[in-house]
């Protein structure tokens, strides 16, 4: 377990929480190479289905980046993450899957430092709570007859 | 030209799809006229071993209810599959998994405690658990494998056609098998129903802004006749439902749990309507939204009533 390295999936809104990783990257700042960053127009872009696939073809942990409520390029995009994230969290723990895994958090364009921060800090809880099997469950669940 | 052949089965399903394939009414006599019906253990005496004698491929159509929860289900699912020419998936269960495929909330184990254990009716103090062979003084008696997880039809065999519904309405059985009388067969991997979008569509309700302070559970509210079942706070799941069903269920009162599978080109439809639900919570209130969330009980049973086992966790994680 100590050498466990996580898959964690980053979904980035373009306006705010992708140039925030930007800024963390050309200041050189140091953050865990753990998380893959995938860049949406906006964090409303974030059908629950994108976190649910994530899981399930093998990251350990997903998270979702947006604009400060009120600061969203479309006027209420984030709103529509505020909701949904609760709701597919309480959903998730239902299917046996750690809500922690999921993660929810509003970084701006100047805040390179918190998207270091919080990249390292989610990180360290999902090598805490070790690997997910949502991912593999779907591949045994296929051919695997139990004995 | 000669009679189609046709076989009919049901695996782990209710039996109300044997019901609906007989709901076609008068128009049996249509199909009695063009098909014969060579295997259907609900309604004739046929043996599995008639079926194995069967030569491959010479059944020309299968509509195989229920989903795919034992050894028995999963070996008539192939046994049919080398059989037939086409194989229909037909109604929920076989489809998409169902009320059947809710069990994979549990495992084997937790299902069987449930079951002969706990259930309020059951008295069984040795602990007795169906075993797969035991030994009785004639012999040795075998029982199929009851599995972990329930699988859909197509995550076991190769399906070609769907047909959608709990059960299927009349329509959308007579439409399949209109198609194969016929030999108008639409493109492999079909779900066949007179509508390809939501339910929403065909629903005569009036719509006005969604925006939602409270859910309530159907026996909480009488809901108005003519607005919305959503804007009035109730799962209506006609957002998220393949239409074809004509609104049955809301032009009855009562909300649409969306029996009939996702609209085309969703994978997932408990993402889908978890989506479309949680974007029309009308606060921006972290707490308050919490509160209102708190109206849903249980929302994964809800938004994957039909499909947990099509969903792409297909069943919950247990510890």
């Amino acid at each position: 377990m100590d050498n466990f390295e996580p898959k964690i999936v980053a979904f980035c809104c373009n306006w705010c929480s992708y140039a925030g990783a930007d800024l963390a990257g050309t200041s050189r700042m140091q953050y865990s190479p753990n998380i893959r960053i995938i860049r949406v127009m906006c964090s409303g872009r974030v059908n629950p289905l994108f976190v649910l696939k994530a899981l399930s073809i093998g990251a350990d942990g997903v998270l979702v980046l947006g604009c400060h409520p009120g600061d969203c390029h479309y006027i209420e995009g984030n709103y529509k993450t505020l909701r949904r994230i609760p709701l597919l969290k309480k959903m998730l723990k239902q299917l046996g899957v750690e809500e922690e895994r999921v993660r929810l958090e509003w970084i701006s364009a100047s805040e390179g430092a918190k998207f270091a921060e919080v990249t390292n800090s989610f990180t360290q809880d999902i090598k805490n709570l070790g690997p997910s099997s949502s991912g593999h469950l779907k591949q045994s669940s296929k051919e695997v007859k139990h004995g | 030209m000669a009679k189609l052949k046709i076989a009919l089965y049901w695996a782990a399903s209710c039996g109300g799809c044997e019901i609906a394939t007989l709901a076609i009414h008068e128009k049996i006599l249509k199909l009695a006229e063009v098909a014969d019906i060579v295997f259907w253990p609900v309604g004739m005496d046929f043996k599995y071993a008639d079926v194995e004698k069967m030569a491959d491929k010479s059944v020309d159509v299968c509509l195989f209810n229920g989903a795919i929860r034992n050894e028995e289900n999963e070996h008539m699912a192939h046994l049919l599959r080398a059989k037939s020419k086409i194989m229909i998936a037909y109604g929920s269960c076989a489809y998409e998994g169902c009320i059947p495929g809710l069990s994979n909330f549990y495992d084997r184990q937790l299902t069987f405690d449930r079951v002969y254990i706990e259930t309020p009716s059951t008295e069984n103090p040795k602990k007795i658990f169906p075993q797969t062979k035991v030994k009785v003084p004639e012999g040795e008696l075998e029982i199929p494998e009851f599995y972990d997880t329930v699988k859909t039809l197509a995550q076991t065999v190769d399906v070609d056609y769907f047909v959608p519904g709990c059960p299927p309405e009349e329509k959308t059985t007579w439409l399949a098998l209109e198609a194969l009388i016929e030999g108008k067969l639409p493109p492999k991997g079909t779900v066949i129903s007179h509508s390809v979008k939501a339910l929403c569509e065909e629903c005569p309700r009036t719509r006005e802004e969604k925006k939602i302070k409270k859910f309530y559970r159907p026996y909480e509210i009488i809901p108005d006749p003519e607005k919305c079942l959503l804007e009035q706070g109730l799962l209506c799941y006609g957002v998220a439902t393949r239409g074809g069903c004509d609104a049955l269920c809301p032009q009855a009162n009562m909300p649409c749990t969306g029996c009939y599978g996702p609209v085309e080109g969703v994978v997932d439809q408990g993402a889908h309507f978890l989506s479309a639900l949680s974007s029309i919570i009308d606060s921006n209130d972290p707490e308050e939204i919490q509160r209102i969330i708190d109206d849903i009980p249980d929302p994964a049973g809800t938004f994957y009533r039909y499909s947990l086992p099509d969903s792409l966790l297909r069943r919950a994680r247990i510890k």
